[in-house]
């Protein structure tokens, strides 16, 4: 059969326009790709919530370490608790930490949330008015970042951790991390 | 029948008369919702209202800044009244705000080698619609030429 271009263009193009279609709606939409992947963690000065001390962005640096924001208030963090309480009590044989990022908050709530709920970081800063929330490009709380030893952003999670998200990509990339130099 | 479709008449207009009533409490409520932010320049003002309208709300995707009242939003709009009033330009305040979350958030996408064909697009669109329309245009003329 002779190649009829007028018949096969238009279902051509619809083809590919299904494929882009199809494309479009595999991605999650409420996704943003981070821009700070690659990038020097944000500077800050917050709170410890438990002592009240300034810590600052470079008391950070030095160790891999996993930065999760999260609020008493929202829903999906209670979500992903236990599986962070689960983490943190994993022997991963590499030094690192799990930062916990109190985000528009307020210290009385947060303490009675992990008092009910454990507590699995090992430090915890508070930014009660989200301007560093902003500077960590947080949009829809809970988010994870993963942050390397020269205190670079490598990797952001965003909405709640699943224990395959864990199993599959943060500890193989904690260990990955802690191995550079 | 008269006296029935009597009373419901009677009966929807004291529906709406208390409607109406009620609507007077309602309005005052929604207008004192709306925050006004001051400046002290009218240009920065006129700026300010721009520059939010142009700002994507990322918990509300498919809001502006402006229209918003999610919490991100109002600590967004507040960052961006806040960068104006510490003498930031537009570009310096959009700038701001990609550095954080991306092109995603503005509203009208930067031109640039990822966005070429979401701008041309259209444009290349209407060239080969335009070269097919004009081809067949041609075909039919040929025939009558030739008779």
């Amino acid at each position: 059969m002779k190649f009829n271009w007028k018949i096969s263009l238009p279902i051509v193009f619809f083809l590919v326009l299904v494929a882009l279609l199809a494309f479009g709606l595999k991605n999650d939409p409420r996704v943003v790709p981070s821009v700070l992947i690659d990038k020097p963690v944000p500077e800050f000065t917050l709170a410890n919530l438990h002592t009240g001390e300034q810590v600052a962005t470079e008391a950070m640096q030095g160790e891999v370490w996993v930065l999760n924001i999260w609020a008493s208030w929202c829903a999906g963090c209670l979500e992903e608790h236990p599986y962070l309480n689960e983490l943190s009590k994993t022997d991963l044989g590499v030094p690192w930490s799990l930062v916990g990022f109190n985000y528009k908050d307020t210290d009385l709530e947060a303490k009675a949330w992990l008092n009910k709920h454990e507590d699995p970081y090992h430090q915890i800063i508070t930014d009660p008015s989200g301007r560093t929330g902003i500077d960590f490009g947080v949009y829809g709380v809970p988010e994870t970042f993963v942050i390397d030893k020269k205190n670079r952003i490598r990797h952001k999670h965003i909405g709640p951790l699943t224990p395959e998200d864990i199993e599959n990509t943060i500890i193989p990339l904690i260990k990955h991390l802690a191995a550079e130099s | 029948m008269l006296l029935a479709s009597k009373s419901i008449y009677l009966f929807m207009r004291k529906v709406l008369a208390t409607m109406l009533f009620l609507s007077v409490f309602i309005i005052p409520v929604s207008h004192s919702a709306i925050e006004e932010v001051h400046f002290d320049n009218p240009i920065d003002a006129v700026r300010y209202k721009d520059m939010i309208a142009e700002l994507r709300c990322l918990v509300c995707q498919n809001q502006n800044l402006e229209d918003s009242s999610a919490p991100l939003a109002l600590d967004l709009k507040k960052l961006v009244e806040e960068l104006i009033k510490a003498g930031k330009g537009d570009q310096e305040v959009y700038l701001h705000l990609t550095e954080r979350y991306g092109d995603f958030v503005l509203y009208k996408p930067p031109l640039k080698g990822t966005t070429y064909l979401l701008w041309f697009g259209p444009l290349l669109f209407l060239l080969i619609g335009a070269l097919i329309f004009f081809g067949q245009i041609r075909k039919r003329n040929k025939p009558t030429e030739n008779n």
